[in-house]
C-alpha cells in the first residue's frame, strides 16, 4: 500500500466516523464540533487529490466561518432541553429516509458498477488544484455561472436582512 | 432548642419571600407558574455580590436578550452592618469613628457631617478655625472621592491606566490626611465642637504644593481620555436620566447635577464657610454617564479653586470650642486639671446630651446629600439616628438607567452613579 | 534512505525550535507587557525574580503548573479540557507556513527557514487556521456552564466572524500586487524596498485593526472584558489550562506581527543590507541576518500591541459590530476596487 492509500483510508474513516457522530450526538454543540472535524477530514481528502486551494477554502469558509455561525446560534438559543426537541415521526422524516436510501443505492451502483482499483492522479491534477488555475477557469470559462451565483447570494443576503429587520420592528 | 428551629423557619420563610419578590420583579410575571419554552431567548444573569464591576457587594439581577438588558433588579443590603441601630447604643462621641466606614472613599466629609449634625442637635457651633479646617478637609475629600469615581468609570470601560494614575494622586491625598490626623483611611478627625488637632503650616504648604501638582496631573488625565473617541462613545448617551425623573427619584450630588439641575447644598443651604467662598455649581445637560463624568471632573477643578481660596485666607484661633459640657478637653488639661478631668469623665461615660427634639443636618458630600436625622430624648445616646446616604438614594436610579442598554453599559452606569456600598447599605 | 532521514531530522529540529522559541517569546512578551504597562502606569513592574525580574514569566508558569486545576461540577468536562488545547494548538500550527528567512545550505542540504516552504496556499492556510482558532474560546465559554463564560464565547465568535472578513479582504490588495498566496513569493515580490505598505497603506490599517480584533487585544478584548464579564471565556479556568489560553493570546500576537512584517513590510528585505554586508545567497550567516531582520521588524508592532492595550478603553459590543461591518468591510472592498483600477491603468 502506498502512503496515499493509507492517508485516504485514515481520512475516509475519520470522515465517516465524524459524520455518524454528527447524527447520533444528542448534544447540539458536540454535533457541531463533529461536523467541523468532518470538514477537516474532507479538507485532508482534498489535499490527497492535490486540490490545495479547495482544501484551504473548505477550512476557511466551512469550518472557520459557517460553522462558527452555527455554533453561535446553537449557543445563543441554549438548546439545553433535549426532550423538547425530539421529533416524532412525520411524513417529512419518511421522505428523508427514502431519499437517503436512494442515494446509498445510487452510490453503490456507481461504486460497484465501475471497474475497481485506485487510479493514479495525473501530473496535470497537481496544477489544477492551485489558486491560479481555479481562478483562471472561474473568471474565463465559468464567468457567467460565477456571476449568477454571486447575484443569488446577494439576493439571499438582502432577503435575510429584510427578514431580520421586520422581526425586530414587531418586537419593539 | 425549639425557639431556635422556629427562628430558622422564620428566616427561611422570609428569605423565600424575598427571593420570590425578586424573581417576580425580574421576570415581570408570576413565577409560581412556569412554562416550558425550549426556545426561550431570555437569560437571567446574576451580577454580584462578588463581581469586579459592582464596586463592592452590590447584587444586580439582569434579564438579558442577547446582550441587551430587558430588566434589571438591584438588590442591596449585603454590607448592612446596622449602623443606625449601633448609634442608639453609643454616645455621640463614640459614633464618630463609625462614620468613617460609611462612605470610605471620603471619610473626612462623613466626619464633618456627623459633627455638624451633633452640634446642630446640641445647639453649639465650632470656632472659625475648626470650620475652616473642616471645609478644607471636606474639599480634599471631594477630590479624593471624585478621583476614585473618574478612575473607576474609566476602568469599567476598559482603560485601566487612568485608574492607576488617579490612585497615585489619591495616595498623595492619603499622605496629606496622614499628616493632618495620623490616619490615612479611617480618619475620625472631627470632634463635637471642633477637630481632633490643628493643622500645622508645613502640612498646608504640602497641600498647596500638591494642589499645584494636581492641576497639571488632572490636565494629563483629561488629555488621556476626554478626547478619546472610544471612551466618549462608551459613555455618551448611556444611562439616560431625565431631570424630572432624577428629582422624582431623589437623586443628589453629581448624579442630579449631571441631569442639568443646579442643586448644591454648599450654595443653596450654606454650612461651614461656603457662603464666604466663590465657586460655581457645575451642571451638565447631557443627562447621561458622560454628563455625570464631566460634572465630577469639573467639580474637582472647583474644589481646587475653593482650596486655593481657603489656603489664601486662613482663619486663626482655637480649633476646639470652649464648652465643658459638650466638648472633650485636651489631654494635657485632663492630666493637670481637676475640673477638666471631671468633665472628661462625665463626657466619656454619659456623653454630650442634646436637648430633647429632632434635628436634620445635611451636607453636600462628594456623592450627594449626606444627612443625619437625630432624634434625641435628652440622654447621651441618640434615640434614633437616621442616615440619609446619597449612595443608597442614587442607586435607586440604576434600574431605570440600565433597562434597555447593554451589559457593557451597566458597568459604566454603576461607575457613573459611583455608589459606595458601605454607605448605601449602612 | 539517508536523504530521507536527514530531512526528517531537520524538520523535527525546526519544529522543536519553532514551538519552544514561540513559548519563550510568549513568556518574554508577558514580561515586557508587564514592564511596559508598569512604565505607563507609574509603577515598577516585576523586579524580584532574577535580574530585573527577567525570570518572572517562568515563575508564573511554574505557579500555574502547581495550581489546582478546578473543573466546575456541571461543566462539560471533555470540551472544557480540550478548549485550551485547541487554542494553543492552532495558534502554533500557523507557524508551519510562516517563513523567517529564505534558506541556507548545510552540508549540501537546502534548509528553509520555514517548516513547510512554498505552500501555494500558505496565506489561506493562516487565515483558515486563525478563523478556526476561535473554537477554543467559544468552546471554553460554552463548556464552562457559566453565563459569563457563555457571553464571552458568544462575543468571541461574533467578533471573529466580523473581523475575519475584513482581514481577508484587506490582504487581497497585497495578493493582487504580488500575484501569489505563497508567503515566500509575497516577500520576494517586495525585494528592494518595494514594500507593500507603500502601495497598500489602507489595506495595512484595516489589517492592523482586524489583527487587534482577531487576537482579542484591547480595544477589542470583549470576550474577556474583566469589568462586565469577570474573565469572559476563561472565567472557569485555572492552573495551566488558563495558562494555555494566555500563551495562545501572545502567540497569536506574534503571528499577527509576523504577518504584518511579511506581507506589508518586506519580510527580511532591507534595501542594500545584504549587498553591503557581502552575504551571498544560501550562506548560514545570511539566513541568520534574515531571521534577525524579521524579528527586529516585529518588535515595533509588538510594542504597539502592548502600548495600545494600556492606553485605550474597550469597545462596546454594538460599536464593535458597526465598526467591523459598516467601516472596515466597505473600506476593505473599496481598497480592492481602487487597487484593481490602478493596476489596470499601469499595466
Amino acid at each position: 500500500m502506498s502512503t496515499t492509500v493509507i492517508l485516504f483510508s485514515i481520512l475516509a474513516i475519520a470522515a465517516i466516523a465524524t459524520g455518524v457522530s454528527v447524527i447520533i450526538n444528542k448534544n447540539p454543540v458536540a454535533s457541531a464540533m463533529s461536523l467541523i472535524l468532518h470538514f477537516f477530514a474532507l479538507a485532508g481528502l482534498y489535499l490527497t487529490l492535490n486540490a490545495q486551494f479547495l482544501a484551504a477554502i473548505q477550512i476557511l469558509v466551512y469550518a472557520g466561518a459557517i460553522m462558527v455561525l452555527v455554533v453561535f446560534v446553537v449557543m445563543l438559543l441554549n438548546l439545553g432541553k433535549e426532550s423538547a426537541l425530539t421529533e416524532r415521526f412525520n411524513p417529512r422524516t419518511g421522505i428523508a429516509v427514502s431519499m437517503g436510501v436512494l442515494l446509498i443505492a445510487q452510490l453503490a451502483i456507481a461504486f460497484f458498477g465501475q471497474p475497481t482499483g485506485y487510479n493514479q492522479l495525473s501530473d496535470k491534477a497537481a496544477l489544477n488544484g492551485t489558486a491560479e488555475s481555479i481562478g483562471t477557469v472561474l473568471f474565463t470559462e465559468y464567468l457567467f455561472p460565477f456571476e449568477a451565483i454571486s447575484l443569488l447570494l446577494l439576493v439571499a443576503i438582502v432577503g435575510s436582512i429584510l427578514l431580520a429587520k421586520k422581526q425586530q420592528k414587531e418586537s419593539v | 432548642m425549639r425557639s431556635l428551629s422556629n427562628n430558622l423557619a422564620t428566616i427561611e420563610r422570609a428569605q423565600r419571600l424575598r427571593q420570590q419578590k425578586i424573581t417576580q420583579e425580574l421576570m415581570d410575571k408570576d413565577t409560581t407558574v412556569m412554562f416550558e419554552d425550549p426556545l426561550e431567548n431570555d437569560m437571567v444573569l446574576n451580577m454580584g455580590p462578588q463581581h469586579p464591576a459592582t464596586h463592592g457587594v452590590l447584587r444586580i439581577l439582569l434579564r438579558l436578550d442577547g446582550e441587551t438588558i430587558e430588566k434589571c433588579v438591584p438588590e442591596l443590603g449585603y454590607l448592612h452592618r446596622g449602623y443606625e441601630k449601633i448609634a442608639e447604643n453609643m454616645t455621640y462621641h463614640e459614633y464618630i469613628p463609625h462614620t468613617d466606614r460609611l462612605d470610605y472613599m471620603s471619610p473626612m466629609s462623613n466626619n464633618t457631617a456627623i459633627a455638624l449634625a451633633i452640634e446642630n442637635a446640641i445647639g453649639i457651633e465650632a470656632p472659625p478655625r475648626a470650620q475652616w479646617i473642616r471645609t478644607l478637609v471636606c474639599e480634599v475629600a471631594r477630590i479624593s472621592s471624585h478621583l476614585m469615581a473618574m478612575g473607576a468609570t474609566s476602568m469599567d470601560v476598559g482603560a485601566l491606566t487612568l485608574f492607576l494614575w488617579t490612585f497615585r494622586e489619591r495616595e498623595n491625598i492619603y499622605d496629606i490626611f496622614e499628616l493632618i490626623c495620623g490616619a490615612r483611611f479611617t480618619t475620625s478627625y472631627t470632634r463635637i465642637g471642633g477637630v481632633a488637632n490643628d493643622i500645622n503650616d508645613d502640612t498646608l504648604k504640602m497641600l498647596r504644593k500638591w494642589l499645584n501638582h494636581f492641576a497639571v496631573e488632572l490636565r494629563r488625565f483629561e488629555a488621556l481620555v476626554n478626547r478619546n473617541r472610544i471612551f466618549v462613545e462608551r459613555l455618551a448617551g448611556v444611562g439616560y436620566m431625565p431631570p424630572e425623573k432624577a428629582i422624582a427619584l431623589g437623586l443628589t450630588g453629581p448624579c442630579l447635577r449631571g441631569s442639568g439641575i443646579a442643586r448644591d447644598l454648599r450654595r443653596d443651604e450654606p454650612y461651614l464657610l461656603y457662603n464666604e467662598l466663590d465657586f460655581d455649581v457645575i451642571t451638565n445637560n447631557d443627562c447621561d454617564v458622560w454628563g455625570r463624568y464631566l460634572v465630577r471632573v469639573t467639580e474637582m477643578k472647583e474644589s481646587m479653586k475653593i482650596l486655593h481660596q481657603l489656603l489664601d485666607k486662613p482663619k486663626t484661633g482655637d480649633f476646639m470650642l470652649d464648652d465643658a459640657k459638650n466638648v472633650l478637653p485636651g489631654k494635657s488639661q485632663i492630666y493637670t486639671k481637676m475640673e477638666e478631668l471631671i468633665s472628661d469623665f462625665m463626657l466619656v461615660n454619659f456623653g454630650a446630651m442634646p436637648p430633647k427634639g429632632e434635628t436634620y443636618t445635611a451636607i453636600e458630600s462628594p456623592k450627594g446629600e449626606l444627612g443625619f436625622f437625630i432624634v434625641s430624648d435628652g440622654t447621651g445616646h441618640p434615640w434614633k439616628l437616621k442616615i440619609r446616604s446619597p449612595s443608597s438614594s442614587n442607586l435607586q436610579a440604576l434600574k431605570f438607567m440600565a433597562e434597555g442598554s447593554m451589559i457593557s453599559d451597566i458597568v459604566a452606569i454603576i461607575g457613573s452613579i459611583d455608589p459606595v456600598m458601605g454607605e448605601a447599605d449602612k | 534512505m539517508e536523504q530521507w532521514l536527514v530531512q526528517s531530522l531537520v524538520l523535527g529540529l525546526k519544529m522543536f525550535l519553532i514551538v519552544n522559541g514561540l513559548l519563550i517569546a510568549a513568556a518574554y512578551l508577558v514580561y515586557f507587557e508587564r514592564k511596559i504597562s508598569a512604565w505607563i502606569q507609574n509603577r515598577i513592574g516585576p523586579n524580584r525574580v532574577g535580574p530585573l525580574g527577567l525570570f518572572q514569566s517562568f515563575a508564573d508558569v511554574f505557579k500555574l503548573y502547581l495550581k489546582e486545576d478546578i473543573i466546575p461540577t456541571l461543566a462539560n468536562k471533555g470540551f472544557h479540557a480540550i478548549a485550551p488545547v485547541i487554542s494553543i494548538g492552532i495558534a502554533i500550527a500557523v507557524y508551519a507556513v510562516i517563513p523567517f528567512g529564505e534558506y541556507f545550505y548545510l552540508g549540501g542540504e537546502k534548509v528553509y527557514l520555514s517548516i513547510a516552504p512554498h505552500i501555494n496556499v500558505g496565506l489561506l492556510f493562516i487565515l483558515g487556521m486563525s478563523s478556526v482558532g476561535v473554537y477554543g474560546l467559544t468552546l471554553a465559554g460554552w463548556s464552562s456552564n457559566n453565563k459569563y463564560s457563555l457571553l464571552g464565547g458568544l462575543r468571541s465568535s461574533a467578533q471573529m466572524i466580523s473581523y475575519e472578513l475584513s482581514m481577508g479582504l484587506s490582504l487581497i490588495g497585497v495578493l493582487m500586487i504580488s500575484g501569489s498566496l505563497d508567503l515566500m513569493q509575497i516577500v520576494q515580490s517586495q525585494t528592494g524596498g518595494q514594500w507593500n505598505i507603500f502601495f497598500q497603506p489602507l489595506g495595512f490599517i484595516i489589517f492592523l485593526v482586524s489583527a487587534f480584533a482577531e487576537t482579542n487585544r484591547t480595544p477589542f478584548d470583549l470576550p474577556e472584558a474583566e469589568p462586565e464579564l469577570v474573565g469572559g471565556y476563561h472565567t472557569e479556568y485555572s492552573g495551566m489550562k488558563f495558562g494555555l489560553f494566555f500563551l495562545a493570546e501572545y502567540v497569536n500576537m506574534v503571528t499577527a506581527c509576523a504577518m504584518m512584517v511579511l506581507l506589508f513590510f518586506g519580510g527580511w528585505d532591507v534595501p542594500f543590507l545584504y549587498e553591503t554586508l557581502g552575504l551571498e545567497q544560501g550562506s548560514v550567516l545570511r539566513a541568520l541576518v534574515q531571521f534577525g531582520v524579521v524579528v527586529g521588524k516585529m518588535i515595533p508592532f509588538l510594542f504597539l500591541f502592548i502600548q495600545t492595550r494600556w492606553s485605550l478603553p474597550r469597545f462596546r459590543y454594538d460599536q464593535l459590530m458597526s465598526l467591523g461591518w459598516k467601516v472596515m468591510l466597505p473600506l476593505a472592498l473599496a481598497n480592492i476596487a481602487v487597487t484593481g483600477i490602478i493596476m489596470m491603468i499601469f499595466q
